[in-house]
């Protein structure tokens, strides 16, 4: 029961921050910190990939992207002009499809964003599987340069694709309605339910991740990330173990790229450009790699500061700088730093000679 | 397609090709020295072009280059002592994380430098209209510069390594840093010397391909890429086979356009880059079982 004790704690934070922007009217902060939710979602993904599987990702705002583009272009294009076409009307009778009036009072026939997400996310798992076969076979240099390669191909195809906006993105994403009463939207009014959406989204996740961690399976992948042949002679199934974790951290990109987008109503090929797969795992790097908590904390913390544009036009010189201390300094991450060991060394001591 | 445009594609490919070559040869100094993939090494390519463009202004095109050269050798020197040379056994994961927040940081510093205008060096001799005539084809002089001081530079590395006594310490830290070591060579300077000279030739680089290519302050991580799939082609450390490489992708990229459109380019070759990472890791003209050795 003990490792649900935080998520307790968390819940009560969660609660306690509406209700203190609700009394001081600070409600505005609202966006931003529902924003950095879902950015928190995809960070302790990458998390338990790179932290207890031990493999680096710089290709995770590919998954975002794949999530985000995919649900957002299957619920603005229109389908109308092909609604006598076999798929189409086939899908539409179905009952995937959903039609509404745009502005001009068109008809418009869009996939469903539940079906949307459900496909988004199909396709950033399959993506995940077909590419984590062979690149997690790779080590080191090799497997950074590969999810690099794939992150840069990703955005590559969003800038080149008509489909998918080229360099504008896609906008007018509409709502989605998660269940009847619970939609996804950047509407003025729904601030509150989706500051609850997003963080209750992250609340099942950590929980999903935790008891992940500390299950079997965690143990196999923190033992793999200690020494890989060790492992593999324990009788762990190392292959198998990275790609079932590289899976599952996708597919947490993926949906807080979905999820994200609905609440935006729109994204652009900036959410796929390596320089914010290179802020994730700085902010898992900062966290403490292995430390699901510093992770979701400093994830939400700094995706907050740089939303709320304290760091001006600095904002990747910032992640630059961060990186760079926290890797020569605190390579164990800001959270466990040698310094609090010694202050905990030093109190125990106190009480010895007092 | 007509034999012309055939060979001003051909001519494109090897122009690129020995620019990718280069790149890659700076990650193999580096690499050999210290086992590192330095992900900063775009930037050197990008900090040549500028520092020589902005000398340009007040110096003799020469002379700009050769100052270029020497600070941002200067440059990556400071890089190593500053952030690399007090490590102690740093892991390859943190190493990848600190070049990596380099190359962000010398991007970011040119950005406030040098804005986001698109600069480039004068032509070296002649200007862009005027062409040499090399078998009936019509070619720019700069690409002869390009490809001539490039050939230059990997004559001059392979006899650097093969007959000076710094060259031939470089190449026993590669072979056994601790053996090296014993034998009373510095390791650590070793290791800032590759940092400068790797920095030099990627200054060099820059500087020549300024006039066709221009240089603008993002330049370094797309070069930086394609300069790795070509290492990687090649094997990593082997400078020789990077140079034949570099020709290739130069090639395969160049004549790509005609199948894939260009807003498709570098995902054709990071295409490359997975294919050989998955299928041959040790390169076409690396031996799997040597390569199996290597610490990645």
């Amino acid at each position: 029961m003990r490792q649900y004790f935080p998520l307790c704690i968390f819940l009560a934070l969660v609660v306690l921050i509406q209700l203190v922007t609700q009394i001081t009217e600070t409600a505005f902060y609202l966006t931003q910190l529902t924003m950095s939710a879902y950015y928190s979602l995809l960070i302790i993904g990458l998390c338990t990939i790179m932290g207890y599987a031990g493999q680096i990702s710089l290709g995770h705002a590919g998954f975002f992207a794949i999530g985000g583009y995919l649900s957002a272009g299957l619920t603005t294009h229109n389908l109308q002009p092909f609604a006598d076409t076999g798929i189409t009307s086939l899908l539409d009778k179905a009952g995937l499809l959903v039609s509404s009036k745009d502005l001009y009072g068109d008809t418009l026939l869009t996939v469903h964003p539940w079906i949307a997400c459900i496909v988004a996310i199909s396709t950033a798992v399959i993506i995940a599987l077909v590419l984590g076969g062979p690149v997690l076979k790779l080590k080191g240099h090799y497997l950074a340069m590969a999810t690099l390669g794939f992150g840069i191909i990703i955005f590559r195809i969003a800038m080149a694709t008509p489909y998918f906006g080229e360099a504008d993105g896609l906008s007018g994403v509409p709502s989605f309605t998660l269940l009847p009463g619970i939609t996804v939207s950047g509407d003025f009014g729904a601030r509150i339910i989706n500051y609850y959406i997003a963080w209750g989204t992250v609340l099942i996740g950590m929980l999903l991740l935790i008891n992940l961690v500390n299950s079997r399976m965690g143990r196999a992948l923190s033992a793999l990330h200690g020494s890989e042949e060790a492992a593999q002679a324990m009788g762990v199934n190392t292959a198998r173990a990275k790609l079932l974790t590289f899976v599952l951290s996708a597919a947490y990109a993926a949906l807080a790229g979905v999820l994200l987008t609905h609440y935006n109503g729109s994204i652009g090929p900036g959410e796929a450009g390596v320089m914010k797969s290179v802020r994730y795992v700085a902010i898992v790097a900062i966290g403490g790699m292995a430390h699901l908590w510093g992770a979701l904390i400093i994830g939400t913390l700094l995706n907050f500061m740089s939303m709320r544009g304290l760091f001006g036009s600095y904002d990747d010189a910032v992640f630059g700088i961060i990186l760079i201390l926290i890797m020569l300094f605190a390579p164990q991450g800001l959270l466990r730093l040698h310094i609090w060991k010694h202050i905990q060394k030093i109190k125990p001591k106190k009480h010895g000679t007092a | 397609m007509n034999p012309d445009l055939f060979f001003q594609y051909m001519l494109a490919g090897i122009t690129y090709g020995f620019l990718y070559a280069i790149v890659a040869i700076g990650f193999n100094i580096i690499y050999n020295t210290t086992g590192i993939i330095n992900f900063a090494q775009g930037e050197f390519v990008m900090l040549g072009g500028m520092f020589a463009i902005t000398l340009n202004n007040i110096l003799p095109l020469p002379l700009a280059i050769a100052a270029a050269v020497v600070i941002t050798m200067l440059i990556g020197a400071l890089l190593e002592i500053l952030f690399i040379r007090w490590l102690d056994n740093p892991s390859v994961l943190r190493m990848i994380i600190i070049t990596i927040g380099l190359s962000i940081l010398i991007r970011e510093l040119a950005l406030h430098f040098w804005g986001e205008t698109v600069f480039s060096l004068p032509y070296f001799t002649g200007n862009e209209l005027s062409t040499v005539s090399i078998l009936g084809a019509k070619v720019s002089p700069q690409v002869l510069w390009v490809i001539g001081v490039s050939i230059i530079m990997v004559t001059a590395l392979s006899l650097f390594f093969k007959f000076t006594f710094t060259g031939q310490q470089m190449r026993a830290c590669a072979a056994n840093r601790l053996a090296a070591r014993l034998c009373g060579i510095n390791a650590k300077n070793m290791v800032t010397f590759s940092f400068m000279l790797s920095a030099g030739i990627g200054a060099v680089a820059g500087s020549v391909i300024s006039p066709i290519t221009y240089t603008q302050y993002d330049i370094g991580p797309g070069l930086a890429i394609k300069g790795f799939t070509v290492a990687i082609l090649g094997g990593l450390g082997n400078s020789v086979a990077a140079v034949i490489a570099g020709l290739l992708l130069g090639l395969i990229e160049s004549f790509s356009i005609i199948v894939i459109p260009l807003a498709f380019q570098e995902a054709v070759s990071i295409s490359i880059l997975l294919i050989i990472l998955f299928v041959r890791p040790h390169g076409l003209f690396g031996r799997s079982d040597t390569a199996s050795l290597k610490e990645f």
